[in-house]
C-alpha cells in the first residue's frame, strides 16, 4: 500500500512524469506505466486506477493527445503525444520542479546523487 | 503448462465503470483501454510464474486498489442522465434505493427542461395555492375545534321549533333568556358545567371619541366549562356571578393584554372603563383562546350578573322576553349527545312555564309553552360568519378547483409535448428492454415531484393569499380574526390536490408515451407520424374541455359581478354619499327622561349649525346599519280588523330632506309634533300599497299594540315618501312607518344622528368632536360613514365578484395559453401539407383560413358543451346572485364573446406564421 507521503510525492510529480515520457514519441498506456516503473527503478508505480484517470485528465486540459492506432494483425490501442500546449507546460514544469529539488537539497543538505 | 489464454477483464471494468453513467461510446473506449492494460499486467504476471490465480487476482486488486477510480474518473468525464440500472430485489431496501435513483433521475429531467419546469411548478403553485387559501379559510370558519379542553364534549343547546321569539334581541346568538338559562342549570343532569353567553360591545373612553371593545357577557361557570386557565391571575367563577354583583371585574383576553397593557403583569388589579363604568382587570386568558365564536374574537368578559349595571334602564337580565344568550354545555362522561336532547326536551314543559312572559297573550303563550330544547354538537364553536360565508366558501372553492383543472389540461398538453419530444429516448430504453411498467413510474414520479414543488410552493403562496381574502370579511368595524395555522386537514387537502392533479396531467401522457411502439418511432425519425393523429387528437379534446370549464368560470364572474353591480348602483331611495352618522352617548349626563327629546333636538340644531354641515337629523334606526325595529300595524276597514307587520322608524323634521328621499304627499314632520299633540306618521308607498291597497293615506288612523295592560297607540298618517331599503340591500321595498323623533314617550340616552356635508371626513368629523365636546366632555361619539356602512354590508357579493372575476381571468388566460399551444403545434405538423397547399395555388387567405377554422371548431365544440354546463351548475350560485337569475342571457353570451376573442387572439399568430411558410422550403424537408 502506497503510504500518505509516497501518495503525495506522486500526485505532484506525476503530470510531470506523464508530459516527459511522451514527449518524443507517443505511447500507450501499459507503455507509460512500465516506463515510469522501470526508470524510478520501482520507486514510483501507477496502476491501472491511478494512471487512466490521470490520463484522462491531462487529455482533458488538452495537454496530450490520445488516438486510436489500428496496426496490422494487432488489435487497437491508445496512443498518448504531447501536444503544443503540454510543450509549454511541461517546459514550465520542469523549471519549478528543478527549483524546488535545488531548494529542498539546499535545505536538507542531500548530497546530490 | 500454464493456461495461457487471457481472462475477459472487460466486464470487471465495465462494473466499475458502469455507475458513472458516462455517454455510452465514452463509457467503450474506457472500457477497452483499461481492460487491454490489465490483460497486459496479467500476461507480464503469468511470464513472470505467477499462478494464473495469483495473477488475476493481482490484476483485480490493483484495479481496485485505493478505490478511486470511480472518483478520479468523475472528476474528469462528462456523465449523461441515462437511465441507471435499478437496484434489483423486492425487499424494503431495494424499493427505496430504486426509488431514490428515480427521483434523482426525475429531478435531473425537470432540471435539464427550465422553462417547461418553471411553467409548470408556476402553474400549479397558482392552482394548488388558490385551492388551499380558500380551503384553510373553510377549515377554520368550518371545521376547526375550538382551542379549549376536549371540544368534542361540547355541545349547543338549542330550541329547534323556536320560530321567532318576540321581545328584545340583543348579540350573535340570542337564542335564551336569562330566566331559561337558570332553569336549564338548575335543573339538567347531563352537563358537567354549561357556558351561557352574549357578545356585545363597550366604550372604553369616557367621552368623547368612542374607543370600542368586543366584550362577551360570561356566566360564573363558563371558563370552568371550557376548561381555560388563566395565564395571570384568576378567571371568573360562580361566586362571581350572582345576581347584584355590580361590576366585580373583568377577564381580558391575551391579544388585548398585549395591546393595551403590554403584556405588564400589572395588568391586573388595574382599572378600566367600561360604558364610564370603572372594573379592574382580574385576570388573562391564554393566547389561543378567543371565545366560542369563529371568527370574532374577544376582548374582555364581565359576568352576566354586571348587565344591569352597564345596561342601566335597558338591562334584559331580568327581562323574561330579552333574548340574548347562547349556552354551550360540557357532556358528561359517557353522556351523548342524543342523551342530553332527551334529558332537554324532558326538562323543556316546565322550564317555558317557569319563563313564560307576561305580555305574551294567549296564542304567542301556547307556542311558547311547546317549545322543545335540543343538544348539538359545538365542537367547533358557533359563528354568524359561518352562516354567511359557508356556502360562498364551497362554491369559491369549487370554482377554484376548476381553476386548477384547467391548468391540470394545460399542463397535460404540454407533457403530451414534451413525450413527443422524447420519443425516441423512450423508444430506445423500450428497446434496449427496460420495462413499460418501469417507465410510467419513472415518468409518474416526474409529475408527482412537479406536483409536490407546486404544492409547497402553493402552501407558501396560500398563506398570503388568506390574509387577503380575510380582508374581505373585514368591516369599517368588526375585524374578522381566525386561526390559520396550518393543520393536518389543511396539509391533506394540499396533499390530494397534488396527487390528484399530478394524476390529471401525468397519467394520460405517460400512458401515451410508453404505449409507443419502438420500432416505429426509431423508423420515422424525430417525428412521431402513426400515433401522432391519436395522440394530437387527445390534445385538442383537452382544449375543447378547457375552453368549456372556461366558459363555465367565466358566465359565474360575469353573473357575480353584474349582481354586485345591481346592488351598488340601485337606488336605494336615498342619499348614500357625503352623510355621516354620528352616535352619541350622553348617558353620564344623567338627564331625565322629560327632558332628552329636547337634548337630542338641541344636539340636531348643533349639527346645522356646524359650518360646512348642509342638514342634519335625529334617527333611531339608520337605514341599512344592521338595526330593526318592527311591529304589528292595524287598521279598521268597515269594522274588519286589517293588520301586517311593519318596519318602524323614528326621526326629526329633516330626515328626508338630509336623506333626499322625496316626499310624495302631505307633510314632514314639524316642531309641532309634541307629546302633547296628536300622534303622527309618515309612510312610504309600500305601506299604501300593502295596507291601504293604495287608497288615500293622509288622514288615516293606524294602531300599534303595545302589549298586555299597556293603552295600543294610535297615529295619524300626515305624509307620504318614496319608497326606501329598511335594513338589507337586497331585500325588496318594503312598508315602512315613520314615527315623530319629538312624541317618543320613552327616549334613551343614545342619540343617532345623519349628518350631510361636502367637507371632508376629518375636518368634519372633528368639528363635530368639538361641537359637542362644547356641550360636555362626558359625551361619547361614534362615526360612520353611512356609504363604507352600506357597503360593509355587501362583504359576501364583493368576495364573490372579486375572486370569481379573479378566476375567471385566469382560467380565460389558461385557455388562452392551451389553445395556443394546440394551434401553433397544428401549424408545425401540418407544415409540408400547407406547402404543398401553397405551392399548388392556395392563397394566403386560404391558409389563414383554414388554421382559423380549426381554432373555431375547438372554440364552439367548448362553447356548446360550456353553455351546458354553466346552464346546470349556476344553479348553485342562486342565492347569492341579486337582480338577476342564474340563467342569465347576457352573462353567456359575454362569456362566449370573451372566449371568442380569446381564441382569435391565441389562434391568429400560429395562423400568420403558417401563412409565411415557404413552399419550397417546407417540401425541401419531406
Amino acid at each position: 500500500m502506497p503510504t500518505p507521503l509516497d501518495r503525495e510525492l506522486k500526485k505532484g510529480s506525476a503530470e510531470l512524469l506523464i508530459l516527459s515520457l511522451v514527449e518524443t514519441r507517443q505511447r500507450h498506456g501499459y507503455e507509460i506505466s512500465k516506463l515510469i516503473e522501470s526508470r524510478s527503478a520501482g520507486a514510483l508505480r501507477f496502476n491501472v486506477a491511478s494512471l487512466y484517470p490521470m490520463l484522462y485528465r491531462l487529455e482533458k486540459r488538452g495537454w496530450i493527445q490520445g488516438r486510436w492506432v489500428d496496426k496490422a494483425g494487432q488489435r487497437r490501442r491508445r496512443y498518448y503525444r504531447l501536444t503544443a500546449t503540454g510543450r509549454k507546460v511541461l517546459r514550465s514544469q520542469r523549471s519549478h520542479w528543478q527549483t524546488f529539488v535545488a531548494a529542498i537539497n539546499q535545505i536538507a543538505g542531500i548530497e546530490n546523487a | 503448462m500454464p493456461d495461457f489464454t487471457k481472462p475477459d477483464f472487460k466486464n470487471a471494468v465495465r462494473l466499475r465503470v458502469a455507475r458513472l453513467n458516462l455517454e455510452p461510446t465514452r463509457e467503450a473506449a474506457i472500457v477497452e483501454e483499461m481492460s487491454q492494460h490489465l490483460e497486459q499486467r496479467f500476461a507480464e504476471l503469468m511470464a513472470q510464474g505467477n499462478t494464473r490465480s495469483v495473477a488475476q487476482e493481482t490484476v483485480l486488486r490493483e484495479l481496485k486498489e485505493g478505490s478511486r477510480l470511480e472518483k478520479d474518473l468523475l472528476q474528469v468525464e462528462k456523465q449523461v442522465p441515462l437511465e441507471p440500472a435499478p437496484p434489483e430485489g423486492s425487499g424494503v431496501y431495494a424499493t427505496l434505493a430504486r426509488l431514490q435513483k428515480d427521483l434523482r433521475y426525475a429531478f435531473r429531467a425537470l432540471r435539464l427542461n427550465p422553462g417547461f419546469s418553471t411553467i409548470a411548478i408556476l402553474s400549479l403553485a397558482l392552482g394548488i395555492g388558490a385551492n388551499t387559501a380558500i380551503f384553510q379559510l373553510l377549515d377554520s370558519v368550518r371545521m376547526r375545534s375550538l382551542p379549549v379542553q376536549h371540544p368534542e364534549e361540547l355541545v349547543r343547546v338549542s330550541i329547534p321549533n323556536a320560530r321567532g321569539r318576540s321581545g328584545t334581541a340583543r348579540g350573535n346568538f340570542p337564542f335564551f333568556t336569562n330566566g331559561i338559562f337558570e332553569q336549564i342549570r338548575d335543573h339538567q343532569q347531563v352537563f358537567s358545567g354549561l357556558a351561557a353567553w352574549n357578545s356585545t360591545g363597550f366604550n372604553l373612553a369616557n367621552g368623547g371619541r368612542a374607543r370600542g371593545a368586543r366584550a362577551l357577557y360570561v356566566n360564573g361557570d363558563f371558563f370552568r366549562t371550557l376548561g381555560i386557565q388563566p395565564v395571570l391571575g384568576r378567571v371568573f367563577s360562580s361566586q362571581d356571578d350572582q345576581r347584584g354583583c355590580g361590576l366585580p371585574g373583568a377577564v381580558i383576553s391575551y391579544g388585548f393584554w398585549q395591546k393595551e397593557f403590554g403584556g405588564k403583569a400589572s395588568a391586573v388589579g388595574s382599572k378600566l372603563t367600561l360604558e364610564g363604568h370603572p372594573v379592574e382587570v382580574i385576570g388573562v386568558t391564554p393566547p389561543e383562546f378567543y371565545g366560542v365564536e369563529v371568527g370574532r374574537a374577544y376582548d374582555l368578559a364581565v359576568p352576566i350578573c354586571s348587565e344591569p349595571m352597564i345596561a342601566g334602564e335597558y338591562s334584559v337580565l331580568e327581562r323574561r322576553d330579552g333574548w340574548w344568550l347562547g349556552i354551550i354545555g360540557r357532556l358528561k362522561a359517557g353522556v351523548t349527545a342524543a342523551k342530553a336532547t332527551a334529558q332537554l326536551e324532558s326538562i323543556s314543559a316546565p322550564t317555558f312555564q317557569a319563563t313564560l312572559p307576561a305580555r305574551y297573550q294567549a296564542d304567542e303563550a301556547k307556542k311558547f309553552l311547546a317549545w322543545k330544547m335540543a343538544a348539538e354538537p359545538a365542537g367547533t364553536g358557533l359563528s354568524s360568519l359561518r352562516r354567511t360565508y359557508e356556502q360562498p366558501l364551497w362554491l369559491l372553492l369549487a370554482i377554484a378547483g376548476t381553476v386548477l383543472l384547467i391548468a391540470c389540461a394545460n399542463l397535460a398538453n404540454l407533457m403530451f409535448a414534451r413525450a413527443n419530444a422524447r420519443e425516441r429516448e423512450i423508444a430506445v430504453r423500450l428497446a434496449l428492454g427496460a420495462s413499460r411498467t418501469r417507465l410510467m413510474q419513472q415518468l409518474m414520479l416526474e409529475s408527482l415531484l412537479l406536483a409536490a414543488i407546486g404544492a409547497l410552493a402553493g402552501i407558501v403562496l396560500a398563506q398570503g393569499l388568506t390574509r387577503i381574502l380575510i380582508s374581505y370579511l373585514s368591516t369599517q368595524f368588526g375585524s374578522v380574526s381566525l386561526d390559520l395555522g396550518l393543520d393536518w386537514r389543511v396539509l391533506g387537502f394540499t396533499a390530494a390536490a397534488a396527487v390528484l392533479t399530478c394524476l390529471l396531467f401525468g397519467l394520460m401522457p405517460a400512458l401515451k408515451a410508453t404505449s409507443t411502439r419502438p420500432i416505429v418511432a426509431m423508423k420515422t425519425g424525430s417525428r412521431g407520424v402513426t400515433t401522432g393523429r391519436e395522440r394530437f387528437g387527445l390534445r385538442r379534446i383537452l382544449v375543447v374541455v378547457q375552453v368549456a370549464l372556461s366558459m363555465v368560470l367565466l358566465v359565474g364572474a360575469f353573473l357575480f359581478v353584474r349582481s354586485f353591480q345591481n346592488l351598488i348602483t340601485l337606488d336605494a331611495g336615498f342619499r348614500q354619499s357625503g352623510i355621516l352618522a354620528v352616535d352619541l352617548d350622553f348617558t353620564q349626563l344623567n338627564i331625565p327622561v322629560a327632558q332628552r327629546n329636547n337634548f337630542k333636538q338641541q344636539m340636531v340644531e348643533r349639527m346645522q349649525a356646524v359650518p360646512g354641515v348642509e342638514s342634519a337629523a335625529a334617527v333611531d334606526i339608520v337605514p341599512v346599519s344592521g338595526n330593526m325595529w318592527n311591529d304589528y300595524v292595524h287598521f279598521d276597514n268597515a269594522g274588519q280588523d286589517v293588520h301586517d307587520l311593519v318596519n318602524f322608524n323614528r326621526v326629526s323634521p329633516g330626515f328626508f330632506k338630509t336623506l333626499d328621499t322625496p316626499l310624495v304627499k302631505g307633510r314632514d314632520f314639524s316642531p309641532a309634533d309634541t307629546l302633547n299633540s296628536p300622534a303622527v306618521a309618515v309612510v312610504n308607498e309600500s305601506f299604501v300599497h300593502k295596507l291601504l291597497k293604495d287608497a288615500d293615506p293622509l288622514g288615516k288612523i293606524f294602531r300599534v299594540d303595545e302589549g298586555a295592560g299597556v293603552p295600543e297607540s294610535i297615529y295619524q298618517i300626515v305624509g307620504i315618501v318614496k319608497d326606501t331599503k329598511y335594513n338589507d340591500l337586497h331585500a325588496e321595498f318594503g312598508a315602512i312607518a315613520y314615527l315623530a323623533r319629538s312624541q317618543d314617550k320613552k327616549p334613551d340616552t343614545d342619540a343617532s344622528l345623519i349628518v350631510r356635508s361636502d367637507l371632508s371626513l376629518d375636518s368634519l368629523m372633528a368639528s363635530v368632536e368639538r361641537s359637542v365636546a362644547e356641550v360636555s366632555p362626558a359625551i361619547g361619539i361614534q362615526f360612520s360613514v353611512f356609504k363604507t356602512q352600506i357597503r360593509d354590508t355587501l362583504q359576501r357579493e364583493r368576495l364573490m365578484a372579486s375572486l370569481s372575476g379573479f378566476f375567471g381571468f385566469l382560467a380565460a388566460v389558461l385557455a388562452t395559453i392551451g389553445l395556443y399551444g394546440v394551434i401553433s403545434y397544428m401549424v408545425v405538423r401540418r407544415r409540408s401539407e400547407i406547402g404543398i397547399r401553397m405551392a399548388l395555388g392556395a392563397d394566403r387567405g386560404r391558409v389563414m383560413a383554414l388554421i382559423m377554422r380549426e381554432a373555431a371548431l375547438l372554440l364552439g365544440i367548448g362553447l356548446a358543451i360550456g353553455t351546458g354546463l354553466s346552464l346546470a351548475s349556476t344553479r348553485a350560485a342562486s342565492a347569492l346572485l341579486f337582480g338577476l337569475k342564474p340563467h342569465d342571457p347576457a352573462a353567456l353570451a359575454m362569456a362566449g364573446l370573451a372566449l371568442a376573442l380569446v381564441a382569435i387572439a391565441a389562434s391568429y399568430l400560429p395562423a400568420f406564421r403558417a401563412t409565411r411558410i415557404q413552399p419550397t422550403e417546407a417540401l425541401r424537408e419531406e
